[in-house]
């Protein structure tokens, strides 16, 4: 039970971390966003004196407040749900712009993360099972697929084939010409997975050297176990051995790697959102970088951190379950 | 076993080499390549132009010479991935293998920070702080990078301090009264160092690829070019749209090369680190060898089958090695 305690604690401590730094950034760093801001408002047509109260507080430019009331003040608000309003698409609260990009990025990220684990660690598994032939000098280009600027990647693929060839949509989720609204229908989700294609590609290309370079690296070690070679001496079809004897105990570090990657799919692919133009978490963000609106980007990096740990917890409880040696070896 | 010579010998296969003769020419191209090509701020050349005589990479929208722009950038993006790397690594020295070695308090407040830093997503953050910064630096954006990268690398190099701790030769330091940072300097560190290498290699690629994603946002160096920057300018300048793919395939391909460089060089200190990588595939092709040569020698003379080899011959010598630091640290729980 220590296990699950010590575990406790360590995600109490880092969501306290992370939403405090969230609060400390634009404290401490040098610079003066509140008045970038209030020109860029007063420039746009005058705000309402609680807006510009509660941007003061986001921004901490409030002058009659010490730093720890301002600290308890915020901690207030997140407990009411309340991120703020955002400036770019005043008065939009930041919560609603966040829960529209949220599901676009889920689906985006997430399918493409699962479908690039399951085909690197297939062709993995297969790779290190043939280790030692022709197969291994094809190896260490995988890496050269890990180092690509997944976002030039995107580039590339969007040069190639929808400006050249035409073959698909540059921008955008679902064909906006089309559809007015996102809507229950085969036409609707035919168009989404058609403008998701090459983003889903960018992710599949550039993550799934990595699954498929630890995996056949795991497969090799596992190979060369003592119960292996028992494996062998009692006669076992290959094909066992192969699934029951090695596939299955050389996964697990990836499946950890997998919860790891799950937890980041939100945070996942900032860049190549914005270069597909994709309605995502990602765009929302830089969209909010760009024009200043400092409510909006710092409720996404909240809303981006809670993802990652929450799904880095309950992936935590999982594993402990599927491995007990996990949790005997604490610390 | 656990002899302290460190075995920091690198097999000098044709991965190695082919990675050092990339990142050679790389860092060549950086150091000399800015005094033999065109002033990458000079936009008296035609706008746009495909490559060709006089310019070998061609133009950008506003006439710069691309080659130029790539030299000029290839020391941009250098200078920040190998001074965020340096600072991730010596960062990841003091959260890893100090926590590691000390245990107790230090190391539960040194891992908890290593923890969290490792979970607050890295990308996410840089744009945060580096949106605060008005002017930001090189400098600046490899300090940003160097401690958003630090948490991996710590996490590795404790759990391998963990193992030394309890070594032979460093029972042996403390007993004869060596001071804790020496131990952790003359008999620790220097039998990380394979690990470290690698460690610094993949942070030096994983800072060029942030600084790559954070300047094609805009969010990067001002006033410098970085492989990055020309990302962004060629998206800017509508390079996509236009056709020019002269402008924005070289950038990315300079990082892609380099990243391929390094994670070579990084195959190579791989297999010293673990030499199961390097000595099972071998063992594996031996036992194919001799299974055919006992087939062939079936075939002629229908002799009594040889039992072949078995597969995990070769490394039982590490695997020992490795079994003898888990019981031992058993045996101090």
């Amino acid at each position: 039970m220590t296990f699950y305690l010590r575990r406790l604690a360590f995600y109490a401590i880092t969501l306290w971390a992370a939403i405090s730094l969230n609060f400390l950034i634009p404290r401490l760093l040098p610079g003066d966003p509140f008045t970038i801001l209030l020109a860029k408002l007063q420039r746009s047509g005058g705000i309402s004196p609680s807006v510009e109260n509660s941007i003061r507080l986001l921004l901490g430019a409030v002058e009659d407040q010490t730093l720890w009331e301002q600290y308890v003040h915020y901690w207030g608000n997140l407990f009411r749900g309340d991120l703020g309003v955002s400036v770019t698409q005043f008065p939009t609260p930041v919560t609603e712009l966040i829960a529209g990009a949220l599901p676009w990025t889920i689906g985006l990220v997430g399918t493409a993360t699962v479908i690039s684990f399951v085909l690197g660690i297939g062709l993995g598994a297969l790779a290190g099972w043939k280790r030692g032939t022709w197969v291994d000098s094809l190896i260490p280009s995988t890496t050269m697929m890990q180092s690509l600027p997944y976002f030039w990647v995107a580039l590339l693929l969007i040069f190639l084939f929808s400006v050249t060839l035409g073959w698909f949509p540059i921008i955008g989720a679902y064909d906006v010409f089309k559809f007015d609204a996102p809507e229950w229908s085969w036409a609707f989700v035919g168009s989404v997975i058609y403008h998701a294609f090459l983003p889903a590609l960018t992710i599949v290309i550039s993550a799934v050297g990595g699954w498929l370079l630890g995996m056949r690296n795991m497969m090799v070690s596992t190979l060369s176990e003592d119960y292996i070679t028992t494996a062998e001496a009692k006669g076992l079809r290959p094909r066992r051995i192969f699934m029951t004897y090695a596939v299955r105990n050389a996964a697990m570090p990836s499946l950890a790697g997998f919860g790891v990657s799950l937890g980041f799919v939100v945070a996942g692919s900032l860049v190549m959102e914005q270069v597909f133009t994709y309605p995502g978490v990602g765009k929302l963000m830089i969209q909010a970088v760009r024009n200043n609106d400092y409510a909006l980007m710092q409720g996404v990096f909240l809303v981006i951190t809670l993802a990652v740990l929450a799904a880095l917890f309950i992936m935590d409880l999982i594993y402990g379950f599927i491995d007990p040696r996990t949790r005997s070896n604490n610390g | 076993m656990a002899d302290r010579r460190t075995r920091f010998a690198l097999n000098w296969s044709g991965k190695l080499i082919a990675g050092v003769v990339i990142v050679g020419a790389i860092l060549l191209f950086a150091l000399i390549g800015p005094f033999f090509t065109q002033d990458p701020r000079d936009s008296d050349n035609p706008a746009l132009l495909p490559p060709g005589p006089g310019n070998p990479l061609g133009t950008s929208s506003l006439g710069y010479d691309i080659l130029a722009q790539l030299a000029e950038g290839a020391r941009g993006s250098l200078i920040v991935g190998i001074t965020a790397g340096l600072i991730a690594v010596v960062l990841a020295l003091f959260f890893g293998v100090v926590a590691g070695y000390l245990r107790g308090w230090t190391d539960e407040i040194l891992s908890l920070v290593t923890g969290i830093m490792l979970v607050i997503p890295g990308l996410p953050l840089m744009i945060v702080i580096a949106s605060y910064l008005p002017v930001r630096s090189l400098w600046v954006v490899a300090l940003i990078l160097g401690i958003t990268a630090f948490a991996g690398p710590a996490v590795v190099l404790r759990s391998q301090a963990r193992s030394l701790r309890v070594r032979d030769y460093v029972a042996a330091a403390q007993v004869a009264g060596e001071k804790t940072p020496r131990v952790i300097l003359v008999e620790v560190l220097p039998n990380l160092l394979p690990l470290l290498a690698a460690q610094f290699l993949f942070a030096v690629l994983l800072a060029i690829l942030g600084e790559a994603g954070l300047s094609y946002l805009g969010l990067g160096p001002n006033g410098s070019i970085t492989w990055g920057t020309m990302l962004n300018d060629a998206q800017g300048g509508g390079a996509l749209t236009r056709g020019a793919w002269w402008w924005f395939v070289p950038p990315g391909l300079m990082i892609a090369l380099f990243g391929c460089g390094l994670s070579l060089i990084n195959f190579a200190i791989d297999e010293v680190i673990d030499p199961k990588l390097r000595t099972a595939p071998a063992a594996a092709k031996r036992v194919r060898k001799a299974r055919k040569a006992g087939l062939d020698k079936l075939g002629t003379s229908a002799g009594a089958t040889e039992p072949a080899p078995s597969v995990s011959d070769p490394d039982r010598d590490d695997r020992s090695d490795d079994e003898t630091t888990e019981e031992k640290e058993r045996v101090e729980a």
